[in-house]
């Protein structure tokens, strides 16, 4: 069971999902805190979801506020980057540059993109907390440090 | 890491919920006395309040949000509590943690007190970073 919740870790990690942030969140989950990296990420996706909504809302205005997405896109950068969601960080910067050079078909395209890659990322997340929880604290005794 | 027997603390000032969470936990992990604020103006108020801080760590883009529209792409209420800080006499260090990278906006920060910056997300490389010079202060 370690080896399969490892092994799930790892494919997150391979195939880019996340990267060395998420090991970050880890390490600071204990026996005070033993569910801290879930928690972590539900706060995420709870108040991210807040985020995607505006920036919804704003990519339906016309002509586009480039300068306000950008503003509410790095906002969702930072929230994405502190839990270690790599490929939604990188539709974030790329999202960014589309603004910067005002491509209102770039930001429109990169947002579906987007959408994707944090909705992927929630279901995979989900399945490996399930598992960690199911697995339960002797996890913790496994890891190398 | 103590200084004299007393521990270090920090003032976390980020108006995100998620990286609040996240930086109070890790800067506990260092065993930092750590308290949260979610803009400048809650900052000062801790500081008129007469809390003192070894070090203030704050988001470098920060919009207001009662404020009339979004500041958003600048780091103008960050120059505003770093100055205000500062104003009021507090000599304690002040740590920007941005996703901007390098930019004329750390220049305008620098100028208006703030020690240094860092790029997002914190981590345990810079609150190592920052304990070191804290120790070396207390020194």
């Amino acid at each position: 069971m370690q080896r399969q919740l490892a092994n799930m870790k790892q494919t997150l990690f391979d195939q880019g999902y996340l990267d060395e942030q998420f090991i970050q969140l880890e390490e600071l989950q204990d026996d005070a805190n033993p569910n801290f990296v879930e928690e972590v990420v539900t706060l995420y996706y709870r108040d991210s979801a807040r985020l995607i909504q505006n920036i919804e809302q704003a990519l339906e205005k016309s002509p586009l506020d480039f300068s306000k997405l950008e503003c509410l896109m790095h906002q969702f950068k930072g929230s994405s980057s502190s839990i270690g969601a790599k490929r939604v960080k990188s539709e974030c910067t790329q999202f960014k540059e589309h603004c910067r050079v005002g491509n209102a078909d770039g930001c429109k395209r990169t947002f579906q993109q987007l959408k994707k890659e944090y909705a992927t990322l929630k279901k995979k997340v989900e399945v490996y907390f399930q598992f960690a929880r199911q697995i339960g604290p002797v996890e913790k005794a496994c890891r190398s440090k | 890491m103590k200084k004299g027997g007393r521990k270090f603390s920090a003032l976390v000032v980020d108006d995100d919920q998620v990286i609040r969470n996240f930086e109070e936990k890790l800067l506990a992990r260092f065993e930092l006395e750590t308290k949260v604020v979610k803009n400048g103006e809650e900052a000062l108020k801790l500081f008129r309040e007469g809390y003192t801080f070894d070090v203030v760590v704050m988001d470098m883009e920060m919009p207001v949000k009662n404020g009339p529209e979004w500041y958003g792409g600048t780091c103008r209420p960050l120059v505003q509590a770093t100055r205000a800080l500062r104003a009021m006499g507090v000599d304690c260090m002040i740590v920007g943690v941005t996703s901007r990278g390098d930019g004329p906006e750390k220049a305008e920060l620098e100028a208006a007190g703030l020690n240094c910056c860092w790029e997002k997300p914190l981590n345990d490389k810079i609150v190592r970073t920052i304990l070191d010079e804290l120790a070396k202060k207390s020194s």
